[in-house]
């Protein structure tokens, strides 16, 4: 590993993919930056990447990032059965879907909730934006109450909270941030990486067309004003677990089940264990009565958590590869079953 | 006969082969739905079965868990018909609630035994029919105190009664008893009494010579199987490589998941390890089990899905981006009675302009359609060798009269030869590549080469997308370029034909009139054909297999004089079909329809073709 290269031995350009067409300085191209970076960083081998979206803004950028990787861009809302069949056929991939707001809390929320529920192994990000950018304008479902459209129009209903409906559906690594925040995103992405089943990154990402006003939640200045960090999260891959030695202090270490740590930092005197769903959920509550902030980092972390993949005792080799001597009984055995219908 | 009720009422034909009492009857068991008489009703059918007697049970039973009216009719053909009869010729009445019914639809001559306790039985007015009074639930009471028990062992009276009255080899009967309960010692033997007792019963009170229909032992079903369609698909689907299954249920098709998970439960077990060489998850709705489907496919697993109507509509969306985006997937169609929710446990062929022309834009699926339960097994494992060479979804349809039924088959082979996966390059194949497009058409065939996920070359990994694309996977809003690739798609589904499995042709080559059908139509059409032969119509008949459709059909509708499209469903669909790819022909093609939800009985082709025969079709 050099200046320029990662432990695989690749440089960042590695990582790249296609030219962005989307709006200049969109929080989601700040996004596609930090999974370059923190694929980057981790060392992934790109031709083990599957990138999964569904349609919208969000959903073209997988083919902004890790050219080398894998992208299917499926229908509206419906990512998460097709990157839970992919990584059924081949569980050594490393699935990362991107989504929306729209195609995550209205069109797609039946699989959404399911792809958690049944702890799918995948990274999840939704570049939540609190509004629909490709049909120009309209609210989405994570848009707060009374938030005001570029013509004045006010939002008649409350948002959903993505990283609290993930909370409650058992989603063993949940995550708020915010796009503008490079270095929390990216370990955060890599600790999602690292992670055994369904990772949720919600993360703030303005639409500098639709929803960059002054005062929107959603958009750039009043996030840099009012983004509040629970805590500085760091991630320690396997193959560096002796910088965890030297963090002692301040510093909590949890170790993830398949090698490498995530660390966290407390910054003030209130320390957020991400580990307690009741700190998690207090954490979220908070969230949503102080309209005046927004708190990003790991909300929610679960040690025990167990991808699809073990649930159902996956072979150790990928489905995907393997031919009729592995699938097809013995012709004897077929002889037993056959007579057993006669 | 009066009319009855729904779904219920029987069709007569005008005409039927002459009947003969021995080994060619119909039994109706007429039960309440959760009241466990499909013990016993599978008992009779093994017995007669084991006697060597071809036989076709049909279950009628209603969208309810318990409660409502439930029939098994049982077909017995010693000439090998499995279509319904359309009459019924010996009736168990052991539902108060529809005996009246029951009692009416019983053919002339016919025989009926009717539990004493139902108030209909006390003012039978029917003189044409054979009536014997059986106190069942008084029989099953001795051996059971409890009322719940009583209600299952009441069941296994009338299994006695039979047993004497139609003369069923009683060791037969008793080592069937035996297998049906194997491993609870203690009710085989309560079983075994209760059947003895029906027995007795019947030997002292009921009058064997008021009984014309008799079981003969013959060693017709020798060597066959006698199987349920849906655990046919199952077992197809197991030896076709299938190591993805995402589903949801919906009736008809869920056993035929369910059958697949439990099969590979025993057979997909790796031996060193203990772990699966398979997965299966059960979905959210019927648009996740395709998605799961087409990303297991995508990634290179043989992957399948089950479902009925309902599920397919859900499924448009997802079948239209696995069309164009060339992911291989199979899908089960177990269709049920349509439109909406229709009736979910009846039966019916109304999905095929569905499935063929499914999602939005222009598509064109591949369509197998197999009849019989060793062409549902052998070619619902090929169909996973068309999906993946052909890089598309490929739907089976099937019904739930084929699918929930049992029916007696040939002995499945053992499949010869290997998979055939299709157009996928390897890192090493790539290195020879030199310009790699996913999209392209390298050969002329329409077929292009696909990567999987996790290929170790520069040239392989590609965007996969439902949005417009060039030969090399790139978007794309190009005219030229759109066109290029729709086109490829066209040509390719077009020339899947030579793999496809062909229609079947029988009958007389010298017959003018044709009859053309697929699925489980197939059995309605034998027994119509000797029934038309009987009264001097010669005809002949193809059964389609697939759509696209093959050239084949064009040259029998070309050398017929009429055909007869005959369908279980409302529009003639199958009809439609034929109609376009025979435009010049189009006047002579005439529909045979049954679309009342009843497994098909002969009548619906013998009286559309002899309504034509007394006035001469118009040719």
């Amino acid at each position: 590993m050099s200046d320029t290269t990662n432990v695989a031995g690749l440089e960042k350009k590695d990582y790249a993919g296609l030219k962005s067409t989307l709006c200049i300085g969109c929080g989601h191209d700040q996004i596609t930056r930090e999974i370059i970076a923190a694929a980057f960083e981790s060392g992934v081998d790109p031709y083990n990447v599957v990138k999964t979206s569904g349609i919208g803004c969000s959903s073209k950028t997988p083919a902004y990032f890790i050219g080398n990787g894998y992208g299917i861009n499926s229908v509206h809302g419906r990512m998460p059965s097709i990157a839970t069949g992919a990584n059924m056929a081949n569980k050594n991939l490393i699935t990362i879907g991107v989504s929306g707001d729209g195609d995550t809390a209205s069109i797609g929320m039946g699989q959404f909730c399911h792809a958690m529920r049944r702890n799918t192994n995948m990274v999840y990000i939704v570049e939540n934006n609190g509004v629909y950018g490709l049909t120009k304008g309209q609210f989405s479902a994570t848009s707060d109450k009374g938030a005001k459209k570029k013509g004045g129009e006010l939002n008649d209903y409350a948002d959903i909270d993505l990283c609290a409906l993930a909370l409650e559906l058992g989603c063993g690594f949940i995550a708020r941030s915010f796009s503008g925040d490079m270095k929390q995103m990216t370990t955060l992405i890599r600790a999602a990486m690292n992670h055994d089943g369904f990772a949720l990154i919600d993360c703030i990402s303005p639409c500098v067309t639709f929803n960059n006003l002054k005062d929107s939640t959603k958009g750039f200045d009043w996030l840099r004003e009012n983004n509040v960090q629970l805590h500085e999260v760091g991630f320690v891959p396997e193959y560096e677990a002796e910088k965890v030695e030297q963090r002692a202090g301040e510093t909590v270490t949890v170790p993830m089940p398949h090698g490498g740590f995530i660390t966290l930092t407390a910054l003030d005197d209130e320390k957020h264990d991400p580990t307690d769903p009741a700190a998690a959920r207090r954490v979220l509550e908070r969230s949503r009565l102080d309209e005046g902030h927004v708190f990003t980092g790991l909300v929610y972390y679960d040690r025990e958590s167990q991808a699809l993949d073990r649930t159902l005792n996956l072979a150790d080799e990928p489905l995907c590869g393997m031919n009729e001597d592995q699938l097809r009984m013995s012709e004897a055995d077929f002889g037993t079953l056959v007579d057993s219908f006669c | 006969m009066r009319p009855t009720a729904g779904a219920k009422s029987l069709r007569a034909s005008r005409l039927r082969l002459p009947r003969v009492p021995i080994n060619d009857f119909t039994i109706n068991v007429a039960t309440v739905n959760g009241s466990g008489s499909a013990s016993s009703n599978t008992i009779v059918a093994k017995t007669i079965f084991r006697m060597g007697v071809p036989i076709t049970p049909k279950n009628l039973f209603p969208s309810n868990i318990a409660g409502l009216p439930t029939w098994f009719l049982m077909r017995v053909s010693e000439k090998g018909y499995q279509c319904r009869s359309g009459r019924h010729d010996v009736t168990v009445a052991m539902n108060a609630a529809t005996a009246v019914d029951d009692i009416a639809d019983l053919a002339p001559g016919g025989v009926l035994f009717i539990d004493e306790s139902i108030p209909a039985a006390k003012s039978i007015e029917r003189t044409d029919i054979a009536v014997h009074l059986v106190p069942f639930a008084k029989i099953a009471k001795e051996y059971a105190p409890d009322v719940r028990l009583r209600k299952l062992l009441a069941n296994m009276v009338y299994v006695g009664v039979l047993t004497e009255m139609l003369g069923f080899d009683h060791d037969t009967v008793m080592s069937v008893v035996a297998e049906q309960f194997s491993g609870k010692e203690k009710v085989v033997k309560l079983n075994q009494d209760v059947v003895n007792a029906g027995i007795a019963h019947a030997r002292e009170h009921c009058d064997a010579s008021s009984v014309e229909f008799k079981i003969e032992a013959r060693n017709l079903t020798q060597g066959k199987m006698f199987i349920e369609g849906n655990t046919a698909a199952a077992i197809g689907c197991l030896m076709g490589g299938c190591t993805f299954c995402g589903w949801y249920p919906i009736t008809p098709s869920s056993s035929l998941c369910e059958d697949f998970i439990s099969l590979a439960k025993k057979h997909r077990i790796d031996a060193g390890t203990g772990k699966q060489n398979f997965a299966a998850v059960q979905a959210e709705d019927e648009l996740a089990s395709l998605g799961l489907v087409l990303g297991a496919g995508w990634a290179g697993a043989r992957s399948m899905t089950a479902t009925a109507g309902p599920g397919i509509s859900l499924m448009a969306e997802f079948a239209g981006f696995g069309y164009y985006a060339e992911i291989p997937g199979v899908v089960f169609d177990v269709q049920r009675v349509g439109p909406s929710t229709g009736m979910p446990t009846r039966t019916q062929q109304g999905d095929l302009s569905l499935c063929v022309n499914l999602s939005h834009g222009d598509t064109g699926h591949i369509v197998l359609i197999p009849a019989g339960p060793e062409e549902l097994y052998e070619i619902s494992a090929q169909a996973f060798d068309i999906a993946e060479k052909y890089q598309t979804p490929v739907f089976v349809l099937t019904d739930l009269d084929m699918g929930m039924n049992n029916w007696m088959s040939d002995r499945f082979e053992y499949p010869k030869g290997g998979f055939d996966r299709g157009k996928v390059l390897t890192a090493e194949q790539l290195k020879k590549v030199e310009d790699y497009g996913r999209y392209k058409d390298e050969d002329g065939d329409g077929i292009p080469y696909r990567t999987l996920p996790g290929t170790h070359h520069p040239k392989a990994p590609y965007f996969t997308r439902g949005s417009g694309h060039d030969e090399y996977a790139g978007y794309t809003e190009k005219s030229p370029a759109y066109i290029k690739v729709i086109d490829r798609i066209a040509r390719k589904i077009a020339g899947s034909v030579v793999d496809l499995p062909k229609p079947v042709i029988g009958g007389d080559e010298s017959a003018e009139i044709g009859i053309i059908h697929y699925g489980s139509t197939m059995y309605a059409v034998e027994e119509a054909r000797d029934i038309l032969a009987e009264n001097g119509v010669k005809t002949r008949d193809m059964r389609v297999r697939s759509v696209p459709l093959h050239d084949e059909v064009v040259e029998f509708v070309n050398s017929c004089n009429v055909v007869y499209v005959a369908e279980q469903n409302r529009d003639g669909q199958l009809a439609d079909l034929i109609r376009l790819k025979t435009p010049g022909s189009a006047g002579k093609i005439k529909k045979a329809l049954y679309y009342a939800g009843m497994p098909m009985a002969a009548a619906p082709v013998v009286d559309a073709i002899m309504a034509d025969v007394k006035e001469p079709a118009h040719v």
